[in-house]
């Protein structure tokens, strides 16, 4: 199967399939960021952008990536994926994706790796791009902070899609044909977010990562017009393609699992959810008979005395309808809103579709939602802890003033009437007290 | 060789047709731009760099990817803005369509003028709806916001299956495949046509405008 392919081209192909893989982690990872991403175009080649593409590389991942690759690469039977999860500021997780670059078997012999290899990976990149702003984590990461972060983890092995639930869904990105197999990049997303109850005992390690510095190949940005007979690929290329790492270092799927805080890899930190990320942003690392043994439990809210049937909207045609928030039933828990002022909705439809919801921490009231903060519209999440939206809503029901509660303000008045005739005679008895007291004011 | 073709139909509210047409437009430039190519003495080439930006719609629920490049904003921009002016003077129920057409040009002798040969084709048809109420305009924010989505996944998906794309040229044809104005990308040579629909669903109007620079006819 090889034997047609030169060593040149072997080893070009090799080193595209190693990159293309680093950058489509950097492009996963960086889309559930929580921020817009932004790049430059530049009309002369600087030889660092690969797949002439400017995809930022921030060294943790790529860290990450190859620690997880050990200078393997994607081949059949042994895939690259990486798992996006959400974890709410209680500790409960959900795993909401995993993107998959897979080969297999079926191979284009025929086909040019310098040139239409690469120009298709680069195709296929962009097509990544597109597609992560597409699937539902991504509003899910932009939405994240004080309730919920997201997490990801790469791993290297066999595809497990076990933890995404009932019903996922598959989207594929796209293919490339090589010479040694099809390159097959795709997503499975959850699509029941119904957020059950999972904290396993976790170890936490401490420390970051030191940043390790990876002097990065240049790629190859020339390409020749002349015929395939005379194809060369001048360009500079550095040393050695690999990086081997230890191979005892996460190579196997089951190793362990271990997740990465988005916020705290970039450094962009607000002081909002500081408590969460001291949490979470080391590594964490729970053992496989730890995961087996978990107990799923599921959690009922405050004040309820037995879980009812309700009507969710998941079964309404609302689009993300699982997101819609318990406005209202939430309010009783919220010291800021007096029971009866509040004004209870006739079915959670309605208290999806005001914009008003109550800041509570996400998926501890019922059982088939998961809380998100809705944010107001043109409001930034800035540096102060209490937001625009938090602060408009703790103050739209502030309490009532006691004196213009009408049942007090009955109450003293009746006790006031009745008082009266004991402090007339009091006062009467000592009218000398009081006309003395006159005197001395003239 | 022959034109593929690929429709992609959404229906929305006035306010986001702007939007929606953006994010499909950029989508597809996105994937039919290059970095510029730099021609080197021995018959090589290199390719610059394309960056890309996320932007968030203000009336959908949706945020999409472009090429960095204001220019090519400002010219799709233009293009949207024309087409939406001509649906709402129009007096029809709001349904048009407007075409991103992908073509290479093929020089002929004079006094024949160059042919422009379509390669592929993206017609986009829009249907403009009246919501009654903020409920509904809610509703319709996110169900267009899904909606997008799948024409996304629709797009991508049609670009990979890999089909014919025009051969890279020669320093001397780069003009016939490439539109080589912009200063940081290099998108295929396009062109991008519509159409208004009048209620009877004939179209009444067809509006040709050539927003790049093409040959003059002689």
């Amino acid at each position: 199967m090889d034997s047609d392919l030169s060593p040149q081209d072997r080893k070009d192909l090799d080193k595209f399939i190693k990159f293309f893989a680093l950058k489509t982690v950097q492009v996963i990872v960086q889309a559930r960021l929580g921020e817009k991403i932004c790049t430059r175009s530049s009309s002369s080649p600087t030889g660092s952008d690969w797949f002439t593409l400017a995809i930022k590389d921030i060294p943790e991942v790529t860290h990450e990536a190859k620690k997880a690759l050990a200078g393997q690469l994607p081949s059949i039977g042994r895939s690259m994926c990486v798992e996006i999860s959400l974890k709410t500021s209680e500790g409960d997780s959900m795993e909401l994706e995993t993107w998959c670059l897979e080969m297999n078997e079926k191979c284009e012999k025929d086909i040019k790796v310098s040139y239409t290899v690469y120009t298709r990976l680069s195709l296929l990149l962009k097509s990544l791009l597109a597609i992560t702003r597409v699937t539902p984590a991504y509003k899910l990461s932009r939405k994240q902070g004080h309730d919920y972060v997201i997490l990801y983890r790469i791993y290297f092995g066999d595809v497990q899609l076990s933890g995404l639930g009932e019903g996922f869904q598959t989207v594929r990105v796209g293919i490339v044909g090589t010479p040694i197999g099809t390159l097959t990049l795709s997503c499975a997303y959850r699509t029941n977010l119904a957020l059950m109850s999972s904290r396993a005992p976790v170890e936490e390690e401490g420390g970051a990562y030191a940043g390790v510095e990876d002097s990065q190949e240049v790629c190859t940005t020339s390409f020749s017009t002349s015929p395939p007979s005379q194809m060369a690929v001048p360009g500079k290329e550095g040393g050695v393609p690999q990086v081997l790492l230890q191979p005892s270092h996460g190579t196997q799927a089951d190793h362990g699992r271990c997740f990465h805080h988005l916020r705290g890899c970039c450094g962009c930190v607000s002081s909002g959810d500081a408590d969460v990320l001291s949490r979470s942003s080391e590594l964490k690392s729970a053992s496989p008979s730890d995961v087996l043994e978990t107990t799923f439990t599921r959690k009922v809210g405050a004040f309820v005395n037995k879980p009812t049937t309700q009507v969710t909207t998941a079964s309404l045609d609302l689009p993300f309808a699982a997101f819609a928030p318990k406005a209202y039933d939430l309010e009783e828990n919220d010291p800021m809103v007096h029971p009866p002022a509040s004004p209870t909705p006739s079915s959670p439809l309605q208290g999806s579709l005001h914009s008003q919801s109550s800041s509570q921490s996400g998926g501890q009231a019922q059982d088939d939602f998961v809380m998100v903060d809705f944010k107001p519209a043109f409001s930034k999440d800035d540096l102060l802890p209490m937001d625009l939206g938090t602060f408009y809503r703790e103050f739209q029901n502030p309490p009532q003033l006691a004196s213009l509660s009408i049942d007090i303000s009955a109450q003293s008045m009746a006790e006031d009437l009745d008082s009266l005739p004991e402090k007339l005679a009091i006062y009467e008895k000592n009218i000398d007290e009081f006309d003395a007291f006159v005197d001395t004011l003239q | 060789m022959n034109c593929r073709s690929e429709v992609l139909e959404v229906s929305l509210e006035g306010r986001q047709v702007d939007e929606a047409l953006l994010a499909l437009l950029h989508t597809i430039l996105l994937h039919r731009s290059t970095g510029k190519f730099h021609y080197k003495k021995e018959g090589t080439y290199s390719i610059g760099t394309v960056g890309t930006q996320d932007i968030d719609c203000d009336f959908i629920d949706f945020t999409f990817v472009r090429v960095s490049s204001d220019e090519l904003d400002r010219v799709i921009r233009k293009a949207v803005a024309e087409f939406k002016d001509a649906l709402g003077n129009s007096g029809s129920d709001g349904m048009g369509q407007i075409s991103l057409e992908f073509y290479q040009k093929k020089k002929s002798r004079w006094p024949f003028s160059d042919e422009c040969i379509p390669w592929e084709v993206w017609t986009i048809k829009v249907n403009v709806v009246n919501l009654a109420n903020e409920q509904e305009r809610q509703i319709c924010r996110e169900k267009v916001g899904e909606k997008l989505g799948e024409k996304v996944i629709n797009i991508v998906e049609v670009i990979n299956r890999h089909e014919y794309l025009p051969k890279m040229p020669t320093q001397s044809e780069v003009d016939n495949v490439f539109d080589t104005s912009l200063k940081d990308v290099q998108p295929y040579l396009y062109k991008i046509t519509y159409q208004i629909t009048d209620s009877l669903g004939t179209s009444v109007s067809t509006t040709m405008r050539r927003l790049i620079k093409d040959t003059l006819a002689l």
